[in-house]
């Protein structure tokens, strides 16, 4: 079984990605750059993902005190920080073909960037503390006050100062205006990288099983 | 309301003991006179234009802040006084009582560093009215989001860089739109000019202290 979701994915991506690169046509007026829609969007979505799922588990280990859901909520940030890289530099080198730099602190960058250093401060809280149980309380306390401040970066700053940054994916009128093509390879590779996303939780929640219970057998 | 009288007893047995050895008062006021003489003397009097000098007061009393506003929990943990306060008094009140502290230092820190900053950097504004309502509502988010990595950071170590590392991401709404905000007022007196700051920096407020309140209970039984 984990097999096929292995392999599946990987199908699924490897045709993501030449519908990316050879199918999708090229939105108009605009070059080649474009086609990095496909990569940076689904980042930034799942980065997102991460966070809430993040949020979520540490609010789960105050109300339980189980530590399996603090592990849960560290390696959902620990998947997190690495989309959240990707997204950071696949705008960013979007940012240089369309706008002409690679950084100039448009809101939307500035929200990936404080999301970076939400995440650094995180793993840099955890790595202070030593007793396992206020680590983990510690760390779901500062992850859930996170949580709550960052909607002002992602939704109440670029609403305040103008942004360049075309409409995210939840724009105010909930709509993507994308062709036919260009949409159906947009949305696979959202779907392929949010099946990839949570297959390496998955085996994360595996490995976090498998921790558990060998710590219970000592 | 019990726990308001509580939390006023809380908070002048902080200044009480604040007063006694002076630390945080002392530590953070040169820090902020470091800082201002610092960027005074690095870009002179004259070449910066009122934009810039915003930025400039905004980074001078955000980084004063950072090294003194982490003391009121840190004190309570080193002198081997959290248990007894944990007996005495219930979270909500301990927390109010703290982050009034932490406001009214910051108050205070900015009345005296700001007039120091128009006078050596030269600076001008002309909605002094909109100015002060920022930078006091600004006080209001940074004291209340840096309160509660406060009590964090007190049961962690590496204290100090730790601080500055996790208010950042925090405070960064705050810094966005007191700079804002702050630019606008060098260059309109009309308070409908910064409504949009002003209103963010309520909102962000209301938010944080909400947010804070509800987490510091966890934190605190730690």
């Amino acid at each position: 079984m984990s097999y096929f979701w292995k392999f599946g994915i990987f199908l699924w991506l490897i045709l993501v990605f030449l519908a990316a690169f050879l199918w999708a046509p090229l939105a108009e007026g605009l070059g080649e750059y474009t086609r990095i829609i496909y990569f940076h969007v689904p980042t930034a979505w799942l980065t997102v993902v991460a966070f809430l799922i993040g949020a979520v588990y540490s609010i789960l280990y105050l109300r339980k005190r189980q530590i399996k859901f603090d592990m849960i909520a560290e390696a959902a940030s620990q998947i997190g920080l690495v989309f959240c890289l990707l997204a950071t530099i696949t705008g960013s080198i979007w940012a240089k073909m369309s706008w002409g730099s690679f950084w100039n602190w448009d809101p939307r960058e500035t929200s990936i960037f404080i999301l970076l250093l939400v995440y650094a401060a995180y793993f840099a809280l955890r790595s202070a503390v030593e007793q396992p149980d206020r680590k983990a309380a510690l760390a779901s306390v500062y992850s859930i006050f996170a949580f709550i401040t960052v909607p002002f970066f992602v939704f109440i700053v670029p609403r305040v100062y103008a942004s360049l940054h075309p409409d995210p994916l939840v724009n105010p009128e909930g709509k993507i205006h994308m062709e036919g093509k260009m949409l159906m390879t947009f949305l696979s590779s959202l779907f392929g990288f949010t099946l990839l996303f949570f297959w390496i939780f998955k085996s994360k929640l595996e490995l976090i099983k498998i921790k558990i219970s060998l710590k219970e057998r000592e | 309301m019990p726990f308001l009288h509580e939390a006023l007893i809380i908070f002048q047995k902080d200044i009480r003991q604040e007063f006694r050895t002076r630390y945080t008062v002392n530590a953070i006021l040169l820090f902020a006179v470091v800082t201002l003489v610092a960027v005074s003397f690095s870009i002179g009097t004259f070449s910066a234009s009122n934009e810039v000098k915003s930025a400039l007061l905004w980074i001078i009393l955000f980084f004063s802040g950072m090294s003194g506003l982490s003391h009121i929990f840190i004190r309570e943990e080193e002198k081997h006084t959290a248990d007894t306060l944990k007996l005495v008094a219930r979270p909500l009140s301990i927390f109010l009582g703290k982050l009034l502290f932490n406001f009214v230092l910051f108050i205070a820190m900015q009345i005296i560093i700001i007039p120091l900053f128009f006078a050596v950097m030269n600076f001008e504004v002309k909605g002094i009215f909109p100015f002060i309502i920022i930078l006091s509502v600004g006080g209001i988010g940074l004291s209340a989001g840096s309160t509660l990595i406060a009590a964090i950071i007190s049961k962690a170590s590496a204290r100090g860089a730790l601080f500055t590392v996790l208010a950042f991401p925090i405070l960064l709404p705050v810094l966005v739109a007191g700079i804002s905000g702050t630019k606008i007022s060098v260059t309109s007196a009309d308070f409908s000019a910064v409504t949009a700051e002003f209103q963010m920096l309520i909102a962000y407020s209301v938010v944080v202290i909400t947010g804070a309140i509800l987490l510091f209970d966890f934190v605190w039984k730690e």
